[in-house]
């Protein structure tokens, strides 16, 4: 009886067949096949299948590629920061202050702009920072400031501007569904312990919302790392990312092996950034648990936080006279990743749901 | 009683075996139920009585033994095909039909004409007191008035057999009571039998004809309601059913009960045998009773402190502790005119009967 | 009623989000060939203009059937997996439907050129049929969300009693299931439609000569005379989308309201 599948398990993996074909086909395929292209190089329209690693050489010393990856990864994570601390008072207030008959319509309306044309909403922004549009007449009109900002046009913070945007209900709808999960009575069980306001949403309603802030985080800063549009239209040459050089040796330069390379490279640095990061929290939290939290706890996760992050930061900036520009990267990339499996490995599931 | 003797067992289970994975699920089932019988299963939450149930349905394949329905095995046929039909405990209303469409659902393939399947609906709905309301939307029900409509839907089909799988669970106390009633009377017009799944073993006794008492997959006893109560087949049943105070004891040539003292072996009830040395007695609470001044017992009596009180109107439940034994004996009063409720601490005097003694080995 | 700080902030949220949506028809009517502020005032003129314009109109076909064929394919894919798991349990169930919804995290960018390299590598032209075969596997995590909300929803005992009742798995899922899901099944293809014909990435890099809406759009953001026309474009598509998602999510709403369930959130 117990031997193979049973039939409920044979009927479903039938029934999920044809969706897990098509992207298996559409999906999976492809992405193996910018893998193996990212191997191999071309001469004109030839493409050379010899085995090279040519192309991550390449792409991993390049100071322009180095740096627009790095901007990627900056800009993904302001956007990523400003989408969800402005998304989380947003999602409570719904949560909390909004009338159970009144939070679909709430939800409704801040959905509505994501599914309208991205492009044209894109372009919009580039009308309302521009130099003579409505956000620097509105300033001079009120005589806040007399010549217009140029600084939020053109620009990595115009990037950000229009991303966070874009991004919003994205980090609003995770962070709601894990606020409308916290029972009431817990929160009032808190109070009844005699916590005030503030403590109860610092030490209970905090800590239970954080698996819809670090889901927010996930899909906001994933897609935002590959953006192509955003910075084309309002990011000028300063507010060019990974994505837009992928295009240009794809499309302009022919050279899609290279194309291809830097997408895995995009792909990889966005994983290990993530895993190192969700795996650091992991860590932080439950170094601040085993020393009873409170201010000696904070005190200790934020140390050991500005230890992991100072390692990094030291590596990235002089690491290059000691490891060289590509070996400081893969010594980089091995502290991270080590870092990440070895707490994956010997530190249980935290409180956090991560 | 309408045990139908004449015609052999409508449903028969042999030796039937479930596993899920290397869960045992069903143990060994084999039991016989007769057309026309109100039966019972009742155990405790995960002790395989929906299981069976649904395999009895058609719904859960077994892995070993036979159902059989009317002296046909049931192996491969399916649940549609099966001449049993099912109350579910969510009582799987189809939420966009209406009443009518509801209790006509199972008529669509008997080819019925258009008016013959209207007198039918009406009569399945006026059968169960819901004929005003055929042409109500499923959602707008409350949750007796979708009980109701499960019942008609499934009795409408005519089965041999009407699976009620907790039926009445999700009713408040009051509307379970009345329903229990009804589902008894209804049982007796159709004259069909009816196998009922439930935990709740007072619902068990009032409505059954059989009942199967299952613990962990197994049978552990298969009695009408009164031989349960009575003669409980092991101590875990005589514990699930009702309440039972168990006293140590000893037997040897008599039985030597703790704080009673020693009883013939002779009038005692001894499901499992005759017994000796190290045993448990048990007694029922109304087996037991309270002498007030001038009364004397009819049997024998004993002397103890009451330990607590638990005032039911009717009723009052007593726990007293006894001379010489270490935990309280619980035992019922029916509250009559003249009889004063005694208070905690009270010294009392506890009357009881051998006769009503049952013998468990340890 | 007590003015509240966070009702205020919402407020100036919803501001923030509604900002370019609200500029989009202000420009469009506007009758100035500059996209700036001051407005000189009303014209029908651009949307008038965009009668004129062949290319827009076969753009406009292309991105119509892709849109439609984007629907239908989605919403079937979607309903066999939205299906697969909220009623079975097979072995990776997890990983399986994981790498089904990737899509929905994964880059445009990376799904789009890893797809146009296969394409190139397997010497097949770009068209409308590539961009369809993208938008499907971009639409379908969409389309399962939305679906398995309304599979969720279902009691495994409706299944059950149909059958108990005679009818066979077939019919079951005719009599029982699919009407409750349809609801569901329209939300999805509205759902799926709108994404299709406001997706600019994959139809950029996979339209070859047959460029779609966003692509001509995009081609025309270049010449500062074409604005107001591009405003006026954009006018009706956000219009579009803005009664499409209504009526969408009346029909996800029906269809709760149907299973007598309580409205618990919005689309994703």
């Amino acid at each position: 009886m117990a031997q193979g599948l049973s039939r409920d398990a044979r009927q479903g993996l039938t029934i999920v067949s044809p969706a897990l074909i098509f992207a298996l086909l559409l999906l999976a395929f492809p992405l193996l096949t910018i893998i193996a292209f990212s191997f191999w190089t071309q001469n004109f329209l030839e493409i050379d299948r010899t085995f090279t690693l040519e192309n991550y050489s390449e792409a991993l010393t390049d100071p322009l590629y180095r740096a627009l990856m790095m901007r990627s990864l900056r800009i993904a994570a302001s956007v990523t920061a400003v989408t969800v601390v402005l998304a989380f008072p947003i999602a409570y207030f719904i949560s909390f202050y909004v009338r159970p008959e009144k939070k679909a319509i709430w939800l409704f309306l801040i959905t509505i702009p994501f599914w309208t044309s991205y492009l044209i909403r894109i372009f919009l922004w580039r009308v309302i920072l521009a130099f003579d549009g409505p956000v620097n007449g509105t300033l001079m009109e009120l005589g806040l400031i007399e010549e217009p900002l140029s600084w939020i046009l053109y620009n990595a913070n115009a990037v950000v501007i229009t991303l966070a945007h874009a991004f919003a209900p994205f980090a609003i709808l995770p962070i709601f569904v894990s606020l409308e999960k916290i029972d009431r009575s817990l929160l009032e069980a808190a109070k009844d312990l005699g916590e005030g306001a503030v403590m109860t949403f610092f030490r209970v309603t905090l800590p239970l919302a954080m698996p819809g802030v670090l889901a927010a985080v996930l899909i906001v800063f994933i897609p935002t790392v590959g953006d192509y549009v955003t910075p084309r239209l309002v990011g000028g040459s300063g507010g060019t990312m990974i994505a837009n050089m992928i295009y240009v040796q794809i499309f302009d330069l022919s050279n899609r092996p290279m194309g291809a390379t830097l997408a895995v490279v995009a792909m990889l640095t966005v994983t290990i950034t993530l895993a190192w990061a969700i795996l650091h929290v992991r860590f932080w939290v439950h170094l601040n648990d085993r020393v009873g939290g409170g201010i000696a706890g904070l005190a200790l996760a934020g140390a050991a936080a500005v230890v992991d992050v100072g390692i990094l930061w030291w590596l990235w900036t002089n690491g290059a006279d000691w490891f060289g520009p590509a070996g400081v990267l893969g010594v980089m990339a091995a502290i991270m990743a080590g870092g990440a499996i070895s707490i994956a490995v010997f530190l249980p599931k935290g409180r956090w749901g991560i | 009683m309408n045990l139908d003797m004449n015609s052999g067992p409508l449903i028969s289970l042999n030796g039937v075996n479930k596993y899920y994975g290397d869960y045992h699920a069903l143990r060994d089932i084999s039991a016989e139920i007769g057309a026309g019988e109100f039966f019972s299963l009742l155990g405790p939450s995960g002790c395989g009585k929906t299981t069976l149930l649904r395999a009895i349905a058609g719904f859960e394949e077994i892995s070993g033994g036979t159902i059989t329905l009317s002296g046909k095995d049931m192996a491969g046929v399916p649940p549609n095909l099966r001449p049993t039909n099912m109350v579910f405990q969510s009582y799987a209303i189809f939420p966009h039909l209406s009443v009518e469409q509801n209790v006509g659902f199972g008529l669509r393939k008997s080819g019925m004409g258009a008016a013959n399947k209207a007198r039918a609906i009406g009569a399945a709905l006026d059968m169960v007191g819901l004929g005003h309301l055929g042409g109500r939307a499923a959602h707008a029900l409350s949750g007796g008035q979708r009980q109701r409509v499960a019942l008609a839907r499934a009795l409408i089909l005519k089965p041999k057999v009407l699976l009620l799988d907790e039926p009445l669970s999700a009713l408040d106390r009051k509307m379970r009571e009345d329903m229990q009633v009804e589902l008894m009377k209804l049982q007796r017009e159709v004259g069909i039998t009816f196998v009922l799944v439930t935990h709740d073993q007072e619902e068990a006794l009032v409505m059954s004809d059989r009942i199967a008492v299952m613990f962990e997959g197994e049978i552990a006893q298969l009695a009408d309601p009164e031989e349960l109560y009575r003669r409980p087949a092991t101590k875990r049943v005589a514990d699930f059913i009702g309440v039972m105070n168990f006293l140590p004891a000893q037997a040897g040539e008599r039985l030597e009960v703790a704080g009673l003292g020693p009883v013939d072996l002779e009038g005692v009830i001894s499901p499992q045998g005759a017994v000796s040395g190290a045993c448990s007695v048990g007694l029922r609470p109304e087996t037991l009773s309270l002498l007030y001044d001038g009364e004397t017992a009819r049997s024998r009596e004993v002397r103890g402190v009451v330990d607590e009180v638990v005032y039911y109107g009717d009723m009052t439940y007593y726990d007293v502790r006894l001379d010489g034994l270490e935990a309280p004996v619980r035992l019922s009063m029916r509250n009559t005119v003249g009889r004063d409720v005694l208070d905690v601490g009270a010294q009392a005097r506890v009357g009881w009967d051998p006769r009503a003694m049952v013998v468990f080995p340890d | 009623m007590r003015i509240r700080p966070l009702g205020v902030f919402a407020v100036l949220y919803l501001v923030f989000l509604y900002a370019p949506i609200v500029l989009l028809p202000l420009f469009a009517f506007n009758d100035g060939t500059v996209i700036a502020f001051p407005l000189r005032g009303f014209t029908w003129g651009w949307f008038a203009e965009l009668g004129n314009i062949p290319a827009l109109h076969e753009a406009t076909l292309n991105s119509l059937i892709i849109a439609c064929s984007v629907a239908i394919l989605a919403t079937c894919l979607g309903m066999f997996a939205a299906r697969a798991a909220t009623r079975y349990n097979f072995p990776l169930k997890g990983g399986i439907m994981g790498f089904i919804m990737l899509p929905l995290v994964l880059p445009e960018v990376i799904v789009a050129i890893s797809l146009l390299v296969v394409l190139m590598q397997l010497g097949l032209e770009t068209s409308i049929f590539t961009i369809i075969l993208g938008h499907t596997l971009l639409c379908m995590p969409f389309a399962i969300a939305i679906l398995q909300g309304s599979f969720a929803g279902l009691d495994q005992s409706l299944e059950e009693a149909a059958v108990d009742l005679g009818e066979t798995r077939a019919g079951a899922f005719r009599l029982v299931i699919l009407p409750l899901v349809v609801p569901g099944i329209i939300a999805s293809l509205l759902i799926c439609f709108i994404i299709s014909l406001d997706e600019f990435i994959i139809a950029f890099f996979l339209s070859g000569n047959e460029p779609t809406l966003p692509v001509y759009l995009w081609g025309q953001l270049r010449f500062p005379a074409r604005l107001p026309v591009v405003m006026a474009l954009g006018t009706i598509l956000v219009a579009l989308s803005i009664v499409l998602l209504i009526v969408a999510d009346g029909f996800r709403r029906r269809g709760l309201r149907k299973m007598g369930q309580n409205d618990a959130g919005g689309f994703l």
